[in-house]
C-alpha cells in the first residue's frame, strides 16, 4: 500500500503509418470474433426484426432503416477486427485501431494498474473474452482505447499474466501460495431479494415488451385470457388494485433481484494470488475476472445500503487507484463481496487490509451540534416543501390530500435525521483512516493514509456558526474523496494532522495567537 | 453488529487543541473590482431578461413583474457590495516547505491543503476580464478528481512567480503522485 516511485509518464497517441509489419509482434484480435459481431448486432435490433418478420410492415420505415443499420454495424465490426492489434514491448504496451484515422496508443507497463476479463453469453459460447485494462488515467477516452474486445480465453490470460505478473519470474522462488479470501455460499443468496437491484431489470424487461408490442401493431387487451384479465381488475375496488399490484410488483422485484445476484455473483471467488494481486472472479452465464494490483491498493469500504442493513448484510469494495467506483465499464470492478453476511464483510475488509484494527476500532462521535444539525437539515427541507404545497393547496391540478400526506415526511425525516447521526463516526487506526456516513446507505470507508493526498476543509455558514466543519481526504484511489461530516473543528484539525503530521505542522497556531480572517 | 461508539471528549484530553491558522498571504486588491465587474455583469443579465419579457408581456401581471424586479434589483445591489468585499478578507494563499494552502469562498468557505510532493500540474489561466485587472489565477491540481486548489485574483506578476516557483519544488519531488 504505497506509492512506489515510478517516472513520470502517461498515455499517448501518436499518427502511425497503416499496415506496418505484422511481424513486431502485433497480435490480432480472435479470428472467431467475426461471428460474434453480427449474432449481436442481430439480437440488440430484435424487436425491430420482430416488427418485419410478424407484421410485414413495421412502423412505415423504421424496420427497413433498422436492417441497413444492422449491415453498417456487422461490416464495422468486420472492419474493427480487421483493424486492431495490440503488442506488449518496449515495456509499454500498445494498442493500434481505426482505418481512415490510425489511432497507436501506447500505455507503460507501469501505469497498468486493473485488467479486467469478460465474457457474455456469446462470448462464451465462442470461448472468447473482453479484456479492459485500467490505467488510472481518469479519462474515459484512453480506458476505452484500451479495450479488446475479443481475445481467446487463453491469450486473455496470457495478457493478464504478461501485464500484472512480469515480475514473477525472478521472485517466483519465494512467492507464497495462492489464497481463497472469499468463496461464495448458497445461503447468501437469502440477501439477494435485499439488494432490490431486480428494479431495474423489471423495467428494462417491460420496456422490451413494451418495443415488442408496438412494432408488432398487437393489442395486447385483445390477447388471450387478457380481456378478461383485465375487466376483472376494473371490476374490484381500487384500494384493492392498489394493494395487490403492489404486492405483485414487490413479489416480481424480489424474484429478479434474487435472480440477478445468482445470474451476477454465482461462483464468487476472491483470491489473492502468488504476487499479492487481489483477483475477483464471479457470473453465472456472463463471467467477469477482475485482477487489482496490492500496490494500487489504498483501501476498503464496507457499505450496507439500507434494505440490505436490516437484513444485517453488507458488501465490501475496494478502494484502488485506476478504479474509480461506478464508472462506466468498469462498475462493478471494485467489488471484493457480494451482498453477504456483515460479519463476513468485516473478516474479508480485514484480510484484504491486513489489519484488522481498523473494523473493530470503536468511533469517535462527532457530538451534539453535529445532531442537532442533522434534524434542522431535514426538517428545514422538508417544512420548505410543505410550505410550497400548502401554499398551492388552492390550485386545481394540486390534489387536496396532498399536503395533508406530506406532514407524514416530518416524522419520516427525523428518523432518517436519527439514524444519519448515529452512523457518523470516524477513528484512525493503524495508519488508516476510518470514516462513516449515511442512512440509506451506510458507508463505512477505511482509506490508507499514505493514500491521502490532500485535505479540504470545508464550513459552510451555519457549519461556522455551529464550530463544525467537514473534512475531506482527497486521494487518487475509489470515489477520490472521502468525508469526515460535521465533525468539530477541534477535531477537524487534530485528526488531519494526525493523519499526515509532517503536513500541517506549519501550518498550526496554539490557540493563544489567533489571527483569524472574517 | 458493529463495535460500539465512543463520546468525542478526546480533543480535550491535552489542553487546548491547536489550530489551523489562515494561508499568510493576500490576494491582490484589485480582485474586488474584478469580482464586482463579475456579479455585476451576472446581475445585468438576469435583470435585462426580466425587462425584456415586461415589454414582451403586458397582461395583467405588471404588478407581479415590478415587485420581482425591485426585488432583484435589491439583492443584486447586496451581492455586489458585499460579496466582493467579504471575498477579500477571506481569498488567502500560502506555499510552505511541504504544501500549498489556500482558502477560498465567502458565505461557505473552504481551506485546501495539497503536499508538494502529490502534485502534478500547475496551470494559470487569464479570461478577459482578469486581463482589464491585470489579474491571474493559479490552479494547482492533484490525481484526485476531488477539487483542485484555485488561487483567484492574483497579481499578474506574483502569479508566474508563483508558478514559477511551484514548478521548481514539483521537480525535485519523486514518485508518480498517487
Amino acid at each position: 500500500m504505497s506509492s512506489s516511485p515510478q517516472p513520470q509518464a502517461s498515455g499517448s497517441e501518436q499518427p502511425m503509418a497503416p499496415f506496418e509489419a505484422e511481424a513486431a509482434g502485433w497480435r490480432r484480435l480472435d479470428m472467431r470474433m467475426l461471428l460474434v459481431h453480427p449474432v449481436r448486432e442481430v439480437a440488440r435490433l430484435f424487436p425491430v426484426l420482430v416488427g418485419v418478420v410478424f407484421a410485414g410492415s413495421s412502423t412505415g420505415r423504421g424496420g427497413l432503416w433498422g436492417l441497413v443499420g444492422a449491415g453498417i454495424a456487422i461490416s464495422l465490426g468486420l472492419l474493427r477486427w480487421y483493424t486492431t492489434t495490440y503488442r506488449i514491448a518496449a515495456g509499454q504496451v500498445q494498442v493500434r485501431r481505426g482505418l481512415l484515422r490510425r489511432q497507436l496508443v501506447s500505455v507503460p507497463l507501469d501505469r497498468v494498474r486493473t485488467v479486467d476479463i469478460s465474457a457474455s453469453a456469446l462470448h462464451r459460447v465462442f470461448g472468447l473474452v473482453r479484456v479492459t485494462v485500467g490505467t488510472g488515467l481518469s479519462d474515459r477516452k484512453s480506458n476505452d482505447a484500451l479495450r479488446l474486445d475479443g481475445l481467446s480465453a487463453a491469450d486473455a490470460e496470457r495478457l493478464r499474466d504478461e501485464l500484472l505478473h512480469r515480475r514473477t519470474k525472478d521472485e517466483a522462488a519465494d512467492a507464497a501460495p495462492e489464497e481463497v479470501i472469499a468463496a461464495i455460499r448458497p445461503t447468501w443468496v437469502w440477501y439477494g431479494p435485499f439488494t432490490f437491484s431486480g428494479f431495474l431489470t423489471v423495467f428494462v424487461v417491460l420496456g422490451f415488451a413494451w418495443r415488442i408490442v408496438s412494432e408488432t401493431h398487437v393489442d395486447p387487451r385483445q390477447l388471450g385470457p387478457v380481456p378478461e384479465a383485465y375487466s376483472a381488475l376494473m371490476a374490484v375496488p381500487r384500494w384493492l388494485d392498489l394493494v395487490a399490484s403492489l404486492l405483485v410488483l414487490l413479489v416480481v422485484v424480489a424474484f429478479a433481484s434474487t435472480m440477478g445476484y445468482v445470474l451476477a455473483f454465482w461462483g464468487f471467488r476472491l483470491v489473492r494470488s502468488s504476487d499479492g494481486a487481489l483477483q475477483v472472479t464471479r457470473g453465472l452465464i456472463s463471467t467477469r475476472a477482475t485482477t487489482i494490483e496490492e500496490r494500487r491498493l489504498r483501501g476498503v469500504e464496507i457499505s450496507e445500503p439500507l434494505l440490505l442493513r436490516a437484513a444485517r448484510g453488507a458488501r465490501c469494495i475496494a478502494i484502488a487507484t485506476g478504479l474509480r467506483v461506478g464508472r462506466g465499464a468498469e462498475r462493478g470492478g471494485s467489488l471484493l463481496l457480494p451482498p453477504a453476511p456483515l460479519h463476513e464483510a468485516q473478516r474479508v475488509a480485514a484480510a484484504v487490509l491486513n489489519a484488522s484494527e481498523p473494523i473493530t476500532v470503536p468511533l469517535i462521535r462527532h457530538g451534539p451540534r453535529a445532531h442537532r444539525r442533522r434534524y434542522t437539515r431535514a426538517l428545514v427541507m422538508w417544512a420548505l416543501l410543505i410550505i410550497v404545497l400548502v401554499a398551492s393547496a388552492g390550485l386545481a391540478q394540486v390534489p387536496s390530500w396532498a399536503w395533508p400526506a406530506s406532514l407524514l415526511l416530518l416524522p419520516l425525516g427525523a428518523v432518517l435525521a436519527y439514524d444519519r447521526y448515529r452512523s457518523l463516526g470516524h477513528a484512525l487506526a493503524g495508519g488508516i483512516l476510518v470514516t462513516r456516513t449515511g442512512s440509506l446507505v451506510r458507508r463505512r470507508s477505511m482509506l490508507a493514509c499514505d493514500g491521502i493526498i490532500g485535505w479540504n476543509l470545508r464550513q459552510s455558514f451555519f457549519q461556522r456558526r455551529a464550530g463544525l466543519a467537514t473534512l475531506v481526504a482527497t486521494t487518487a484511489a475509489g470515489r477520490q474523496r472521502y468525508a469526515v461530516f460535521d465533525v468539530p473543528l477541534d477535531e477537524a484539525v487534530r485528526l488531519a494532522d494526525r493523519a499526515l503530521p509532517d503536513l500541517l505542522a506549519p501550518l498550526l497556531t496554539e490557540p493563544d495567537d489567533r489571527s483569524r480572517a472574517s | 453488529m458493529d463495535p460500539p461508539l465512543t463520546s468525542t471528549n478526546a480533543g480535550q484530553a491535552s489542553g487546548a487543541p491547536p489550530q489551523l491558522r489562515p494561508p499568510r498571504n493576500l490576494v491582490s486588491p484589485r480582485a474586488i473590482r474584478y469580482w464586482t465587474a463579475r456579479a455585476l455583469g451576472g446581475w445585468l443579465v438576469v435583470v435585462l431578461a426580466q425587462v425584456f419579457l415586461m415589454v414582451l408581456v403586458r397582461e395583467g401581471v405588471v404588478r407581479f413583474q415590478v415587485i420581482t424586479l425591485a426585488v432583484t434589483v435589491v439583492v443584486a445591489a447586496a451581492h455586489v457590495v458585499v460579496m466582493p468585499r467579504w471575498r477579500f478578507r477571506v481569498h488567502r494563499w500560502e506555499v510552505t516547505a511541504n504544501a500549498v494552502y489556500t482558502q477560498s469562498g465567502w458565505f461557505s468557505q473552504e481551506r485546501r491543503i495539497a503536499p508538494i510532493s502529490r502534485i502534478q500540474t500547475v496551470d494559470t489561466e487569464r479570461g478577459p476580464l482578469e486581463q482589464l485587472f491585470g489579474l491571474s489565477n493559479v490552479t494547482v491540481t492533484t490525481a484526485s478528481a476531488a477539487g483542485p486548489l484555485k488561487i483567484h485574483g492574483l497579481d499578474r506578476d506574483r502569479a508566474q512567480e508563483l508558478v514559477d516557483e511551484l514548478a521548481r519544488a514539483i521537480e525535485s519531488t519523486a514518485g508518480d503522485a498517487t
